[in-house]
């Protein structure tokens, strides 16, 4: 089974995206932010990683920049969450190494098709 | 896809005020001398989850109000703006704002629309100010291309695949879109020798045939449009050298992918099909929500549907099957048809088992940072489903399983790494369906239970325990009333309730529950539960003139015994024989107080119960037979009565008690006991 990790601080959005995720048959782990996934990712692998952009302690660029240096990572779908006014944000993220976004708000069937898209 | 959103309210409320109060507590800490960089960051980014939130579960309301705090903080974060003790009191005003229209959102009210008006207006003239800059990027207008054939060329760059995109899954996207026909330019792929397998030196072009806009092909290549050269342009396929409509390209571009090569950038193939008609593949989320109390009185309806038509069948059995033979098939009909309302009905208040599996790991998360440890969570087969009523009753029994493998089943990280184990302790969450029944279980994979430090507790609590007890009958003691071997009281897991609560619980439900523990390895806790506690398979049975109803899943075996099998021990308390183990026997009529029928089990039936491992013999006169009967609670009705755990109606209108084997088994032994 395909794993995901899912990176928000916002625990209704996480619960959400990894039910979501979970109920089209995919195993999902979850954590509240970037330094916590960092960790987990070195410690387990992941098909895909869905991240927040603003998170505490370690945000979602820093984040993906953080998982592109790992070897396990190197290309390894990274997708970001973020909200329609970030297109600033969007550019940032691509330069340090995500693969694409997802605009929130997204309904669990867009958020389905998008993950699905990459690595279904 | 139909994914109820309204069951992450609660928690996207929670977490909305909490955020609230902490932008709160931040802002009055935030003067305009001391604009610390970090406080607004931390503001900010309460409201942006709010907002992100609010959008998700569909708060319009109050995601467009905390577009303008959000905007006006990203501002005063970017240093654009200053914070100045206008705007930090305006921010105030709107986190109080925020909190009425949440307030709203949460009780189905409304918030003072006034105020709402008012703080918007005053966020929206702050941002109106010249160093406001609302944020949101230009949208570029439609194009408002004619449906027809695209022409496009994509030539990713050498390193498209460290950023995690690779071209193939474009191409899919792209054939979803409409009739594509690939054809593929290898002119820059290198000798083998100087090929590096992680670089991307093909190029496509591709002739779509699709009713899409050229925006929604832009779509497809957004998050590579800075990775890759690429051009989108209308094509007609009348008069190009890439095109040839004869039937047998038709059949080959119709086929998956066909590859053409491009030499030296000119086309040797190409094929244009036909654009299939493409039905919109979107699936609408076709739920709706209804009031449990609805369902509930459906459930009853349906219940008393069973009993009338049992009535029916009852009745109808006196009949002479030749002479009533069409009667008798529309029966035989109404019979499928009842059966079929009643599973559907069930099925209906079947909810995934997520609904509880999803609290745990923040309960695992949290439990763990306090107590020091490391544990990862693992769930398996969340969408297994059960009756909401079963769900609920669950919850807390599993809450406190969970909370007890974290505090005394997984080990302090050192004293793992030290027996040679992940320093991070794995919990397993696992239901499954089993024949009529779910199987939950709780694993862990820590130290296990201690054998001599549960018996020596036991001896301690004057508990009956011996060394020679098996495993099994050790673990069970873990349930007796008052069990605690945690040599601290936590707060975590010894808060007086203990496994024995569990126990009652799971009894409740008339489910079942069994340890299996490996000193080392871990423990495995297995509950077993009907999956609805709405209708129950039972065996009915009489006793004297009254009728009893035994759960069959309760139901081990029946026999005649012969004179010989039964024997009285220490006098009064007496045993029957059953291949070489002796089984307490009780009598239903004792226990239930009939005065009529048979006393001695020679005359009568003797049917073998068994629930938690433990198994009596009870005496009854006759079978009856086996039947589905819909429950009636005596508890809500009349009031709890011991031995019986509920009440049905017959085919022939009498009632009949349902038996509590679990209860009957206590009776026995305080009677094996005396």
């Amino acid at each position: 089974m395909k794993r995901i990790l899912a990176v928000d601080d916002s625990a209704s959005m996480r619960q959400m995206v990894a039910f979501t995720l979970k109920s089209a048959g995919f195993e999902v782990a979850e954590a509240a932010d970037g330094a916590i996934a960092l960790e987990m990712a070195k410690k387990e692998s992941f098909s895909l990683v869905l991240c927040d952009v603003n998170m505490p302690n370690m945000d979602g660029i820093a984040l993906v920049r953080a998982l592109r240096q790992l070897p396990a990572y190197k290309f390894t779908p990274l997708l970001m969450l973020t909200t329609e006014s970030g297109a600033e944000k969007k550019q940032e993220g691509k330069q340090a190494g995500a693969t694409g976004w997802l605009v929130k708000p997204f309904n669990p069937d867009q958020l389905i098709a998008t993950v699905n898209k990459v690595i279904g | 896809m139909g994914i109820d959103l309204a069951r992450f309210h609660q928690t996207f409320f929670e977490e909305s005020f909490e955020g609230l109060d902490a932008m709160e507590s931040a802002l009055l800490r935030l003067s305009p001398q001391t604009a610390d960089r970090e406080a607004i960051n931390g503001i900010f980014r309460a409201a942006h989850s709010i907002k992100g939130g609010a959008a998700t579960f569909g708060f319009n309301e109050v995601s467009a109000f905390t577009h303008l705090l959000e905007t006006l903080l990203d501002e005063m974060r970017a240093g654009v703006r200053p914070v100045g003790g206008a705007e930090i009191d305006v921010l105030l005003r709107a986190v109080d704002v925020l909190r009425e229209l949440l307030h709203a959102a949460r009780d189905g009210g409304s918030a003072d629309p006034a105020a709402v008006q008012q703080i918007g207006d005053a966020l929206t003239r702050l941002l109106a100010t010249p160093a406001a800059d609302d944020g949101t990027p230009p949208r570029a207008a439609p194009s408002a291309a004619p449906p027809g054939t695209w022409r496009i060329r994509f030539v990713p760059q050498p390193q498209i695949f460290t950023s995690g995109n690779d071209p193939l899954r474009i191409l899919r996207a792209l054939s979803q879109l409409g009739e594509l026909d690939v054809c593929c330019d290898t002119t820059r792929l290198p000798g083998l020798a100087d090929a590096d397998p992680e670089r991307c030196y093909l190029a496509w072009e591709l002739v779509l045939r699709s009713a899409c806009d050229r925006e929604a092909i832009a779509e497809v290549f957004a998050w590579v449009e800075d990775e890759c050269e690429l051009s989108i342009e209308p094509w007609r396929a009348d008069g190009d050298a890439c095109a040839d409509t004869s039937a047998s390209a038709r059949r080959q571009a119709a086929e998956a992918q066909p590859l053409r090569l491009i030499e030296g950038g000119r086309t040797t193939d190409g094929a244009v099909a036909e654009p299939a008609a493409r039905t919109a593949q979107r699936t609408e989320s076709s739920s709706i929500r209804v009031a449990t109390e609805k369902i509930d009185s459906l459930i009853n309806l349906v219940g008393e549907l069973v009993i009338t038509e049992a009535m029916l069948q009852q009745l109808a059995r006196t009949l002479d099957p030749v002479m009533h033979e069409k009667l008798l098939a529309g029966l035989a009909l109404l019979d499928r048809n009842t059966r079929q309302i009643q599973e559907a009905v069930m099925a209906t208040r079947m909810l995934p088992v997520d609904f509880v599996f999803s609290r745990f790991p923040r309960v695992v998360r949290d439990l763990a940072a306090k107590l020091g440890k490391q544990v990862r969570l693992q769930t398996v087969g969340e969408a297994t489903e059960l009756d909401k009523s079963v769900i609920e009753c669950i919850a807390d029994p599993l809450t406190h399983l969970v909370r007890n493998a974290i505090d005394h089943g997984i080990e302090r990280p050192a004293e793992r790494i030290a027996a040679g184990k992940d320093a991070t302790g794995t919990i397993r969450l696992s239901a499954a369906h089993q024949g009529g029944h779910i199987v939950i279980e709780v694993a862990d994979d820590g130290r296990g239970l201690d054998r001599t430090r549960i018996i020596a507790k036991a001896r301690e609590r004057g508990l009956a325990a011996a060394e020679t007890m098996s495993d099994e009958e050790v673990w069970r003691l873990i349930f007796e009333p008052g069990f605690s071997t945690a040599e601290t009281v936590t707060d975590v897991s010894g808060r007086g309730v203990g496994m024995d609560v569990v126990k009652k619980n799971v009894d409740a439900l008339s489910g079942t529950i069994e340890v299996a523990s490996t000193a080392g390895w871990g423990t495995r806790i297995t509950i077993r539960l009907p999956l609805t506690l709405a209708i129950l398979d039972g065996m009915s049975v009489r006793v004297g003139d009254e009728v009893f109803i035994i759960p069959l899943a309760s139901v081990a075996e029946s026999l005649q015994p012969s004179p010989g099998q039964i024997r009285s021990v220490a006098g009064c308390a007496r045993v029957i024989k059953l291949r070489n183990e002796y089984v307490p026997l009780v009598s239903l009529r004792e226990i239930y107080g009939v005065r009529t029928g048979a006393h001695d089990p020679a005359h009568g039936l003797v049917v073998v119960l068994e629930s938690g491992g433990r198994r009596i013999a009870a005496v009854v006169d006759e079978l009856v037979g086996q039947q589905q009967v819909v429950i009636k609670s005596i508890e809500s009705n009349y009031r709890r009565v011991p031995g019986i755990s509920g009440a049905t109606i017959l085919g022939d209108g009498r009632v009949a008690l349902i038996t509590d084997v679990a209860e009957i088994l206590r009776i026995g032994s305080r009677a094996q006991a005396a």
